[in-house]
């Protein structure tokens, strides 16, 4: 760790760049204390161009890309720790031999990341010159300190990786198992040391009242947006990395050859889309968080973000979750049919279906409407009497909570499918289930109904926190009693991993490629909020690119992105294959004399 | 054949039925029942959706796929089924025809738009010759509220007036958007008993927008739409405020503050 003492904080350096964030600059301040320019004005002179590229676009795609595949080889580690520890636990050798399939499908992905990640230095550099030069005085310890870090997270994971059939049994699997958590540990403080230089140029810190900055490293890394966007990207990053590896999954189930190899990816496949809609569900709540640190740093910002020019993407994002709440459903459904006791369930699921559908139309009707002129004359304005109520935030929360809900509750069904409860008290325990289910709605329909739209906004706001948690009591309680009711339960027959239709593995391909997309477009926006600024109201964007783009420009760049990082996908899941053969070429080579 | 078994209607007839069933029903509800029509960009959004839950519900086991795809691969398969097939294979691709022409056909009407009604406020404008800092602008009169309700209410009538020599004209005697002149405007005039309009907002938000009005917009994410006059030109900015008040007190919305009250 003697690489991060260089930009570490001094006790009271927090409290001493805060003090800056607000004061006038003192002349008295510490010598020691670095003294920073103000933020260059550029001009379109100042920014380098190639004839025929647009420095713009081609730093967007490279950025995105770089963080798709640092966002998954971030996050698969994650899970593979967990996984190989419940191996440990179990000592069931299959969680170990899926452990290490997820981590070498992310090898590959790490070069990519590593490749991509140079790229994008390198057209910061060419393209953005006065801007990385700026950025990297005031962040000059922390990003030799990345550089670093980089080195060493890449020594620890060749050997978690490469030692993993060597460290294996007694005190060599804890030692594996720590290099894991090593390589978690050195993940995430990467990407917390580059979520810093994102969040400084929307929220910069330490600045004083002429708009200078006039802090120290960690003053400008603990910005107001730094801790919301790191916990915003590490339980985002998890849901998005299961998807990945279930994608994988899917890939290799639907290029099974024999059985074996079916039933081993299909319990593969079920294990990643676990992940990916465990991390799912409280992914909105995080991103609610932001959302509000957001307007509590700049009600411009949110405005701009919410109800400005970036609203409809806010649409489309809904349109993107709803898929993603309807796949991962639809693929647990199907994943019933291993099950021979899944009939007992099947006749609930069309309701379950209905209470995802009707809520997921209210999650994403728009409060102002797109109309035809002939429309908007009928309904006398752009809201409608009725379904604009729809359009607001405790519509949308109340929806939300809903879908969060009743996906728990088909992944309950799933898992009851073949299980015969043995507990005396069975009825009792789904009655109170019932009961909870059914008082938890009605709980969440009053705070989004009454807090909702007969009470202040401040209240209206606040009526959100005790919606989430009436659903985290129901799904934590619910947990609880199916937990103790199907303990020593008895299974109805062996489950029938490779017993599923080929379309299921279709829903975890769009469980991958909307969350790619959505990752897209949403890091679009969130960068895009800083509008005609390098860094917000600070250091002003003086390139000819100074403009927000339209919508339809930014879907169609988003959408590239997302083929091309999909092509690569497919093709570290090729490689994954071809390793794994072997060819015996007769003839080709000499024939050695014994 | 086991005749005891109840008779059912097929899969696939069912889910027709559904998907044609919930289509006409929200056209019934809004536009017959409600009187506010569903905008068709919105209903098309909706279809999709109720068609993948329709799908993905009779689709999730393998005899429910099975059944409902068995018409459809007769019609292609069977033998038997040629003349139907001959029908169904000229009708849809005459539909797919007469949609996509229709959908193309050139129209007097202009593009739909994504308006954007939000502005993002600057931290500070300028009006009545000096400037306000949005952040910390607050109305002067909202504390008499509490502590001079007689007070209070006199400005409120005060801004009653200011809003009915004004603003009513465009906005409405009922603040509902439907003033006289509002059929001559688009985007038709706000409607300030709407959930989502001045109940969203800061008393500061509505101060900046009225006084400086449609050219005060910002320039960001420009052109907007707006025929809002600049009000500090007609009306002071003592009534500004008290309109301001009119508004909230009228529509019995509470404008938007970040504490507890």
């Amino acid at each position: 760790m003697f690489m991060l003492s260089a930009f570490m904080p001094a006790a009271n350096a927090s409290e001493a760049a805060a003090t800056a964030s607000t004061a006038v600059p003192d002349a008295a301040a510490p010598a020691t204390k670095a003294i920073f320019p103000p933020a260059p004005k550029l001009t379109e002179a100042d920014y380098p161009s190639i004839k025929g590229v647009n420095a713009r676009v081609v730093v967007w795609l490279v950025a995105q890309l770089h963080l798709w595949f640092g966002a998954f080889v971030v996050a698969v580690p994650m899970f593979v720790f967990i996984i190989e520890a419940i191996g440990m636990a179990t000592r069931e050798q299959r969680y170990d031999k899926m452990a290490y399939e997820f981590i070498k499908v992310t090898i590959t992905a790490y070069s990519l990341t590593a490749l991509l990640g140079g790229l994008l230095s390198f057209c910061l550099i060419l393209f953005y010159p006065d801007l990385f030069q700026y950025l990297a005085l005031i962040f000059k310890e922390s990003m030799f300190a990345y550089a670093l870090l980089f080195f060493a997270e890449s020594a620890v994971l060749y050997i978690y990786y490469y030692g993993w059939h060597w460290l294996q049994g007694g005190n060599k699997k804890w030692v594996h198992l720590t290099l894991g958590l090593l390589l978690n540990a050195f993940g995430l403080l990467l990407m917390f040391l580059a979520n810093a230089w994102t969040t400084f140029m929307m929220s910069p810190a330490a600045l004083d009242a002429a708009g200078v900055f006039n802090g120290d490293t960690w003053a400008a890394i603990h910005n107001f947006l730094w801790n919301p966007i790191n916990l915003h990207r590490t339980v985002a990053n998890v849901a998005y990395g299961g998807s990945i590896v279930g994608a994988y999954a899917a890939f290799k189930f639907l290029s099974a050859k024999n059985k074996e190899e079916r039933a081993h990816y299909d319990w593969m496949g079920y294990n990643a889309n676990f992940i990916a809609i465990g991390a799912l569900l409280p992914l909105p709540f995080a991103g609610y968080y932001l959302t509000a640190e957001m307007y509590a740093y700049s009600q411009q910002m949110g405005i701009t973000l919410m109800g400005g020019v970036f609203a409809w993407i806010f649409i489309i994002q809904a349109v993107l979750i709803g898929a993603l709440f309807l796949s991962a459903n639809y693929y647990l459904w199907c994943g019933m049919g291993r099950s021979e006791g899944a009939h007992r369930y099947n006749h609930w699921i069309k309701y379950i279906a209905v209470v995802l559908v009707v809520s997921f139309l209210v999650w994403f009707t728009p409060h102002t409407l797109v109309l035809t002129n002939s429309e908007l004359k009928d309904l006398g304005g752009p809201y409608h009497k009725y379904l604009g109520v729809l359009g607001i935030m405790p519509a949308k929360n109340t929806a939300v909570n809903f879908l969060i809900l009743f996906t728990y509750l088909s992944f309950m069904f799933y898992r009851r499918s073949n299980k015969f409860v043995t507990v005396s008290w069975a009825k009792v325990g789904n009655a109170a289930q019932v009961a909870l289910f059914v008082a938890g709605s009605i709980n969440i329909t009053i705070l989004g109904v009454y807090h909702g739209y007969f009470t202040n906004t401040v209240i209206k706001i606040a009526a959100s926190i005790p919606q989430v948690l009436t659903t985290l009591v129901i799904i934590i309680v619910s947990v609880i009693i199916d937990a103790l009711m199907y303990k020593g339960a008895k299974d109805v027959a062996p489950l029938r991993w490779g017993r599923m239709p080929p379309r299921s593995q279709y829903a975890l391909f769009l469980l991958a490629v909307s969350f790619t997309w959505l990752m897209g477009l949403m890091g679009y926006v969130r960068s895009g909020i800083r509008q005609h600024w390098h860094v917000y109201n600070m250091f002003r964007d003086g390139s000819p690119d100074a403009f927000t783009p339209g919508l339809d420009y930014v879907a169609n760049i988003v959408s590239i992105g997302t083929i091309i990082f999909m092509a690569m996908v497919i093709f570290v899941f090729w490689l994954s294959t071809v390793s794994g053969k072997h060819v015996v070429s007769k003839g080709y080579w000499k024939e050695q004399q014994a | 054949m086991n005749t005891t078994q109840k008779r059912r209607i097929p899969l696939l007839l069912q889910m027709a039925l559904v998907i044609f069933g919930t289509y006409f029903g929200f056209i019934l509800v809004f536009d017959v029942l409600l009187g506010q029509l569903i905008p068709k960009s919105l209903l098309t959004m909706y279809m999709v959706f109720v068609v993948s839950g329709v799908l993905m519900v009779y689709t999730f086991t393998e005899e429910g796929t099975r059944e409902l795809t068995a018409p459809i691969k007769a019609l292609v398969e069977d033998p038997s089924k040629r003349n139907i097939r001959n029908v169904v294979f000229v009708i849809v691709p005459l539909l797919a025809g007469y949609y996509t022409y229709s959908s193309m056909l050139p129209s007097f009407d202009p593009p739909t738009e994504l308006r954007t009604i939000h502005p993002a406020p600057p931290n500070k404008f300028k009006a009545y010759g000096k400037s306000f800092d949005l952040t910390k602008l607050e109305n002067p009169y909202r504390k008499f509220e509490k502590e001079d309700p007689a007070k209070f209410k006199e400005h409120v009538r005060e801004g009653g007036d200011v809003y009915i020599k004004n603003c009513q004209y465009c906005h409405g005697d009922k603040l509902d958007g439907k003033g006289p002149y509002a059929p001559g405007l688009n985007p038709t005039p706000l409607n300030f008993q709407d959930v989502g309009t001045i109940a969203q907002l800061q008393e500061s938000f509505l101060f900046w927008r009225i006084a400086t009005g449609g050219p005060g917009l910002p320039d960001e994410a420009a052109p907007w739409i707006s025929s809002m006059p600049i009000w500090e030109n007609f009306i002071t900015e003592d009534e500004t405020w008290k309109v301001i008040l009119f508004l909230y007190d009228y529509t019995g919305r509470r404008p938007r503050t970040w504490e507890h009250e």
